[in-house]
């Protein structure tokens, strides 16, 4: 928190820190995220081990892996999602609240991994918004830790209170605004690039 | 386990166009469909081969020297004397179909399912005849060899959520 501090004119305390509300959020939701565990195969295996004693997430705020979508703000997909899987997937995802986080745990949520089947979904980042990817087969413990922590600078770089970072939408027209494109509206609401 | 001579003399003198085989210490018998369901209960009732352990299809579609397409396989035991035996029959492309083995053995149920699902072959006098591995909007039968292993794109035919609305 200190990093966001902004110069201010008047003399302060020595116990009196100045930050942005936006900072002071993010830094609160980063230190707390409850992961939603969606463990479908050897993955989940991996998700239990870290969050047991001896790589314990709880050190990082993830106290409780609550399995009600909608007391969790991190769903962690953790192994292969199979087409007959993937409606529950998004449902949940769906149910969360938000602000909500979605880390793509090893290489068959990433891409499909080995299994590249009639049935098995290459990448659920093909129907969902994903934030982080850990590959690894299974991905160590402390991969899934080290992931986690790269989320939670993620968060801290570029959260807001209301959560303007989720808005795709108005962050393309921004953008395309700053860069003096055409604003073209697109019949699934987003804007495509030409 | 080799089946008994007693049970192989049996069968033979029953049945007429079985074949009984042996490779390796496993015994073999090809049956046609039409004496399937008479050959099951022989075994089951007559015979002592109480426990069917698996029932799964072989497709021949590409296999050189292949007189039938598919090739279905029961694997049944008993369980007192320890034998094992193979039974297969072989149905050919329009229509598979074979007599259902559930009402003499209730875990055929899901068994016969599975092989529905993968392979479409259908069993006359199945209870419950739909799909349980694949969802039921499906359309194709996975594992024959016609059928790719990277599927006809459903798979991939959902919608998707974004960061905006989902």
């Amino acid at each position: 928190m200190a990093q966001g501090s902004v110069s201010v004119a008047i003399e302060l305390p020595e116990n009196v820190v100045v930050s942005k509300l936006d900072e002071l959020a993010s830094w609160c939701r980063k230190n707390s995220l409850w992961p939603m565990p969606f463990a479908t195969a050897c993955c989940g295996i991996e998700l239990m081990a870290t969050g047991a004693s001896r790589h314990d997430l709880a050190r990082f705020g993830a106290e409780v892996f609550r399995f009600s979508p909608r007391q969790c703000d991190l769903m962690i997909v953790a192994g292969r999602v199979v087409m007959k899987m993937l409606p529950v997937l998004q449902r949940i995802w769906q149910q969360m609240h938000e602000p909500k986080w979605c880390i793509s745990m090893g290489a068959c949520a990433s891409t499909g991994g080995i299994f590249d089947t009639y049935c098995v979904v290459q990448g659920i980042d093909r129907f969902m918004p994903v934030d982080m990817y850990i590959p690894g087969c299974p991905p160590r413990p402390e991969q899934l830790i080290q992931g986690i922590i790269d989320l939670q600078d993620k968060i801290q770089l570029e959260g807001t209170v209301t959560g303007r970072e989720f808005d795709l939408r108005a962050r393309q027209q921004r953008k395309r605004a700053l860069m003096e494109l055409p604003i073209v509206n697109s019949p699934s609401g987003l804007i495509l690039p030409r | 386990m080799v089946v008994r001579s007693e049970v192989i003399a049996a069968l033979e003198s029953r049945f007429g166009n079985v074949t009984i085989s042996e490779f390796r210490g496993h015994s073999r018998a090809t049956v046609e469909a039409a004496e399937f369901i008479d050959m099951m209960t022989t075994l089951k009732e007559t015979l002592g081969f109480d426990m069917l352990v698996d029932v799964t299809c072989v497709d021949y579609l590409n296999y050189r020297d292949a007189r039938n397409r598919f090739g279905l396989v029961y694997l049944v035991a008993n369980t007192t004397s320890a034998e094992r035996l193979t039974v297969r029959v072989m149905l050919d492309d329009p229509d598979p179909t074979v007599a259902s083995l559930v009402p003499l053995w209730e875990g055929a149920n899901w068994l016969e399912r599975e092989v529905w699902d993968m392979f479409g072959i259908r069993f006359d006098g199945h209870p419950d005849m739909r799909r349980i591995l694949m969802p039921d909007e499906f359309t194709a039968h996975p594992l024959r060899k016609d059928y790719p292993l990277q599927g006809r794109g459903e798979r991939h035919n959902f919608p998707v959520l974004t960061r905006s609305e989902g």
